[in-house]
Formats: structure tokens, C-alpha cells, sequence
């Protein structure tokens, strides 16, 4: 996993609420046994028309609107728990998701990837959906370890909540597994006297 | 002793390690897996060069993208041929037991851990798949999860994860004829929202609850992810008992005695305190419908679509604010997901359709949950009463729910369906879905529209 501290970027807003995972990458799409490529197909059936064409009124497909961190609107990440809808944000190139709410498995499926879910109040997400409208080149810095999120020009300055062992993945790159697998011994432990409520037998 | 829920008590007695601060190391009983959501699991678990920690634990099937006919033949599709073909390979590398195409207990993962007595009281079960909260309705901790959770499981038998708020949901009283399960659980989304669970574990519990069959408890917990609970339960009863009994993988003998004692605990104490408490009475619920793009946007069937409904979502379903449900036309109708797919379900489709006829221009079609649904349902007439209905038996997979294989419903055609979710393009680009029971969508198959399925019963 790749590290990430801290980010600094322009945001790119995608004002809508409950955006499921079927919108973020459509099913079709997930006929694949890699991880990579995701990007090309992001948002795919709101970024270009039925003919295969942009859609130009999409915000991915405006060019004042760039950057490493998306904008999005409450409950993003709803609905199915494939993973590829973090695979490809990161693939994209986003790093960073912010909104005033997350889906549970996304927001799990997101941090095990590097692709940090930053969650602010509503009232401040529609600040910033506000001030990009204003200024799409507002420059905003994400700084993990300090756990802090600022943009200056228009006097945002805001702490943000992350689970201290997930902070630590993020900074160093680690994933789960290697937690994991260092209770290997506890684990087997725990088997011996784990009460299965009953084996599953053939 | 502090009084516990059922869901509090299952996952203490899954904890392996909790260090302060950090998520816990949760042991997992049981892990299911499909073809779509594992192969980089295995890919990556192959280069870190770990084995698979408990073969014996965990149980494959193909069903997301499988054709729903002459599934004897190679899919034709090559690039879900290539996956199908990529976990059967995984899974002879890993030893893992599959039920794949051709196999009789091949099927939905959510239709067949059940209907196999894979799944069990008291257990916890995880699956790349969100949802697995239907096993919660044999009182189990199940739950959906990512890829990189996949290779968790796989390597350790064990998750991270935070342990989620408790919310518990009591409905009471008689239900209404004519109104399913489906209905009930599209009901309380339109009540708590598509967010409302976020970050809770939900137990179902009160008398309407436990009068309901198994097939419609795993409903009701199956989208228990809708209003974004963690997963939903219900602690088990003679009901649940009776369902497992003799079932491929269930205890025998001594053994089942022993998991009887064990399984009948599992309620939650008396004073036990959840985060949040809803309470529901049966009465007030009618057959549900929805009209927009996720499915909290439902409404009592005989209602209007709602003055403050979304835009977006109307203008992609093509529906006006105030318009009534009743009566409007619809071209296909699809029987079928892990939410409505099983014997149950199609019993009350054939009771519906017997001696009449389908909609000239509706096409509508039934996809068993699993192969030994679609036995069944052969053994008992079924088929015939569907053919002579004019309605489609398909063979089992996920199909029309999501669309992955060639069951796919046109850009701007309208389906009634049994399933789980109404997103935007869910059932094909440009699809436009309905959420119904297996009632309802058999009543508009044979009216063409949108009716009140009262009527027909």
C-alpha cells in the first residue's frame, strides 16, 4: 500500500448524496481478476453518454475541476461492498474522499487501500461545495499525522477523527495482513477453546 | 453481569485480541466466496506466499455472472467464463469445497449457505459480498465485506474490525393478507433511511418477527444493508431449529443435541441496552413499492410519489411528483436475487399465477435462488403452473439483480423486481427498477401495471 501523510490539492465536487457503488464503478465492469484499471471506468454511466461519448455537463469531464481529493455529498459509498469502487477512485487518481458521511464497508474498504475517507460536518462540506463554486482553484491541504484539514484562503482550519491504528497504516503503508498475521499464535490459541457452535461437518 | 445483547454476546465470544484503541481481531466461522470478489484475494494471498489457513471453513459458488440457461454448455460470455473458470482453479489449488455450475447445491451464496446448514446459530460469517446479512436469520454475525477482508479471512481466519452500535427494530402485531416480508423491510427503510443504520448491528426482534417463516426472516436481514446497517439478526427460535434439522451440514445426532442446548441461549438479556430502538406495528404496513433510485424512495402501493421526492431520481425513472403508483405500465417482471429466490417465494408467485395468463407485452421471468430450488419447485408443479402463466424458469444465479451475466433489462424499460436495489443502471444502463414482493411483481406480470395485489388474493 502506498504511504500517505500529507496532501495538498485542489478538490474536485460531486454534490450528490447517497452515491452508491454501483455508480462508482457499474457492475459490468467487474468482470476482471485484477486490481488495476478501475480508473478508465470510474463513475462510468454519469461520465459519458449512451453513444460512449463524454457527457460534458459531468464534472470529471470539466477541466477547471482537477485535483487529488473529491468533494462528495452525504452517504457516499452506499450499497455493495465491492471493493473496486476504492480500486478505482485511487486508480483515478483521488486520494482522499471527503464528506459529511460514509457507507461502513467503504469507508473500510477505502482506508485498506490508502484512499482516505476525511469526514466534516454538513455544514462545512456545503461551505466548501460554496467556495469551490466560487473558486475551482482553491488549494487545500490534508495533513494525516496532524489530523488536520486547512484551507487558508478561506479560513478553514478543521481537526478530523482516524483510527489510530489506521492512521498508522496510512503513514507507513502497512495493511491488515501483516497485523494479522503477527496474532498467528493467538489465533490458533483462540482456536483450542473457541466454542464453534457447532462444527460444520460433510 | 452486565445484561448483553445477542449480537454482543456473539462477537465477545469471537474476539481473539482487542488492543485499546485498535479494531478487534474477530475470529470468522464461516466464509463464503463467488467468483467476482475473490480472485485478487487469492492473487494476492499467492504473492505474499501464505496459504490458505482453513480450507475446511471456507465454501465457494459461481453466481453472480452465470447464465441462467443451458448452463451445461461453457459460458459463452469469455470474460465471466474467465473468472468462473479463475475460482475454480483457486479453489482446486486451495482445496476449497465448491458448488459450482453443474453441481447440485450450486446456487446464490446467500440461498445456499442456508439451504445447506452451512450456516448456523451463533457463528459469525463473512462474504465479499454485502448481502451476507442475510445469514443473520438464524442468529448469526454476518456481515459483507471487501477484497483485502477476503485475504484476511484467507490468510488468519480473522477480521479487523470496529465494533458496531446496536439497533433494535421490534415490529408487533397481525400482518395484513397480501403484505410479504418485502414489504416490511422496504417499509422500515422508507422509515430509518438509506443511512439510518449506518454503523449499527440491528437485531429484528418483536411477535410479527417470529411468527415468519425462515425464508422470510432472511428477507427482512438480507436488506438489513439498505438502510446501511453492518448486517441484521434475529436470535433464533423453534423455527429456526425446525429449518436446520437434517439439512447437508447441519449437527447430527448427539451433536445436533448438543448445538440445540447451545443455539437456544442465544437471546439477548432482558435489560440488554441498544444504542438505538425503533418500534414498528404490522398493521400500519400495506404492500410497498419504489418509485426513485435506492430503496428508501418507496411508498405504501395505493400511495402518490411524494411532493419532496428526489429530482434526479424521478427524472431517471421518468415520474412525476404526486403521480400515483397504480397503474403504471411496466414491461418486465424479474422473480428472483438473494432476496426472493427461494422455494417460498416462487410457491407464492405459482399460488398467484395458477389458471391465468401474463400481460402480452410483459416479459417476465424467474430465477431460482439455487439448483435445489429449481428441483423443487419441478417436483412440485411449479414449472408447469409458470409455463402455463407464460412466465420464464430460469436456472440459478444472481441474474437480473445485477446485472453481470446476459439477463439484463433495456435502457428506459420498466421491471418489477424481487430484489434488493433500484440503483441507477443496477439492472442494465438506462434500466428502471421497481422493488416489490414476489406478490406484487407476479400481480403486475399479469396486469401489465402496477396494482394492488389485495385484489388478487
Amino acid at each position: 500500500m502506498k504511504k500517505i501523510v500529507v496532501i495538498q490539492s485542489t478538490a474536485v465536487p460531486f454534490p450528490h448524496e447517497n452515491v452508491d457503488t454501483d455508480q462508482i464503478i457499474p457492475a459490468r465492469f467487474l468482470k476482471t481478476i485484477s486490481r488495476e484499471g478501475f480508473g478508465a471506468k470510474l463513475f462510468y454511466d454519469w461520465r459519458y453518454n449512451k453513444n460512449g461519448s463524454e457527457n460534458a455537463e459531468f464534472v470529471l469531464n470539466n477541466p477547471i475541476h482537477t485535483g487529488e481529493i473529491l468533494l462528495a455529498g452525504h452517504n457516499f459509498g452506499c450499497g455493495s461492498s465491492r471493493e473496486h469502487a476504492a480500486w478505482a477512485l485511487l486508480d483515478y487518481g483521488f486520494s482522499v474522499v471527503i464528506s459529511s458521511f460514509f457507507a461502513d464497508i467503504f469507508h473500510g474498504n477505502a482506508l485498506n487501500n490508502g484512499l482516505l475517507p476525511l469526514q466534516v460536518s454538513g455544514k462545512i462540506l456545503s461551505t466548501l461545495f460554496e467556495e469551490i463554486k466560487i473558486n475551482p482553484k482553491l488549494q487545500f491541504t490534508v495533513d494525516i499525522k496532524k489530523q488536520i484539514f486547512i484551507c487558508p484562503e478561506i479560513g478553514i482550519a478543521e481537526s478530523f477523527d482516524i483510527n489510530p491504528y489506521k492512521k498508522i497504516c496510512l503513514m507507513n503503508g502497512y495493511d491488515d495482513i501483516d497485523y494479522l498475521l503477527s496474532m498467528k499464535k493467538r489465533i490458533t490459541n483462540f482456536e483450542k477453546t473457541h466454542k464453534v457452535m457447532s462444527k460444520i461437518e460433510s | 453481569m452486565k445484561a448483553k445483547t445477542l449480537f454482543d454476546k456473539i462477537w465477545d465470544n469471537h474476539v481473539v485480541y482487542q488492543k485499546k484503541e485498535y479494531p478487534a481481531v474477530l475470529y470468522i466461522d464461516t466464509h463464503l466466496i463467488h467468483e467476482v470478489t475473490s480472485p485478487q484475494a487469492f492473487t494476492a494471498l499467492k504473492k505474499r506466499g501464505i496459504s490458505l489457513f482453513r480450507k475446511e471453513q471456507t465454501f465457494a459458488t459461481a453466481d453472480h455472472n452465470v447464465p441462467t440457461y443451458d448452463q451445461h454448455l461453457p459460458i459463452k460470455e469469455l470474460l465471466s467464463r474467465k473468472q468462473v473458470d479463475m475460482l475454480i482453479q483457486n479453489c482446486k489449488e486451495n482445496h476449497i469445497k465448491l458448488f459450482g455450475l453443474g453441481h447440485p447445491f450450486q446456487g446464490i451464496v446467500h440461498v445456499i449457505g442456508p439451504e445447506l446448514g452451512i450456516t448456523q446459530p451463533g457463528t459469525t460469517i463473512v462474504c465479499g459480498d454485502s448481502h451476507t446479512s442475510t445469514h443473520g436469520a438464524f442468529g448469526s454475525i454476518a456481515f459483507g465485506i471487501g477484497t483485502s477482508e477476503i485475504e484476511q479471512v484467507f490468510a488468519t481466519q480473522t477480521i479487523l474490525q470496529n465494533k458496531p452500535k446496536t439497533m433494535k427494530i421490534e415490529i408487533n402485531g397481525k400482518l395484513e393478507k397480501g403484505v410479504c416480508a418485502k414489504d416490511i423491510i422496504l417499509y422500515i427503510i422508507l422509515h430509518i433511511g438509506v443511512g439510518g443504520a449506518t454503523g449499527h448491528f440491528v437485531e429484528y426482534t418483536g411477535s410479527t418477527i417470529h411468527s415468519l417463516s425462515m425464508e422470510e426472516r432472511m428477507t427482512i436481514c438480507n436488506m438489513s444493508i439498505e438502510m446501511g446497517a453492518r448486517g441484521g439478526l434475529i436470535a433464533p427460535d423453534k423455527t429456526t431449529f425446525t429449518y436446520i434439522k437434517g439439512r447437508e451440514f447441519a449437527p447430527k445426532g448427539k451433536k445436533w443435541d448438543s448445538a440445540i442446548k447451545k443455539w437456544k441461549k442465544l437471546i439477548s438479556d432482558k435489560d440488554a441496552q441498544y444504542d438505538k430502538t425503533v418500534e414498528f406495528n404490522a398493521k400500519d404496513i400495506s404492500p410497498m413499492i419504489t418509485y426513485g433510485t435506492n430503496p428508501g424512495m418507496g411508498i405504501a402501493i395505493t400511495g402518490n410519489i411524494p411532493q419532496n421526492a428526489s429530482q434526479k431520481a424521478l427524472s431517471y425513472m421518468n415520474l412525476t411528483k404526486g403521480q400515483k403508483m397504480i397503474g403504471q405500465k411496466i414491461n418486465y417482471v424479474f422473480i428472483g436475487s438473494c432476496t426472493n429466490s427461494r422455494i417460498e417465494d416462487l410457491r407464492v408467485v405459482a399460488k398467484a399465477v395458477k389458471g391465468r395468463r401474463k400481460c402480452p407485452s410483459v416479459t417476465a421471468f424467474i430465477v431460482p435462488g439455487s439448483k435445489q430450488v429449481e428441483q423443487q419447485a419441478i417436483k412440485e408443479g411449479l414449472d408447469r403452473i409458470f409455463k402455463n402463466a407464460g412466465f420464464e424458469l430460469r436456472q440459478p444465479g444472481c441474474s437480473a439483480c445485477i446485472a453481470m451475466n446476459e439477463d439484463k433489462i433495456p435502457s428506459g424499460k420498466y421491471c418489477v423486481s424481487t430484489s434488493n436495489r433500484n440503483f441507477e443502471g443496477r439492472q442494465g444502463p438506462g434500466s428502471r427498477t421497481f422493488l416489490a414482493s414476489p406478490l406484487t411483481a407476479a400481480v403486475a406480470a399479469l396486469t401489465g401495471k402496477i396494482t394492488d395485489p389485495r385484489k388478487y388474493i
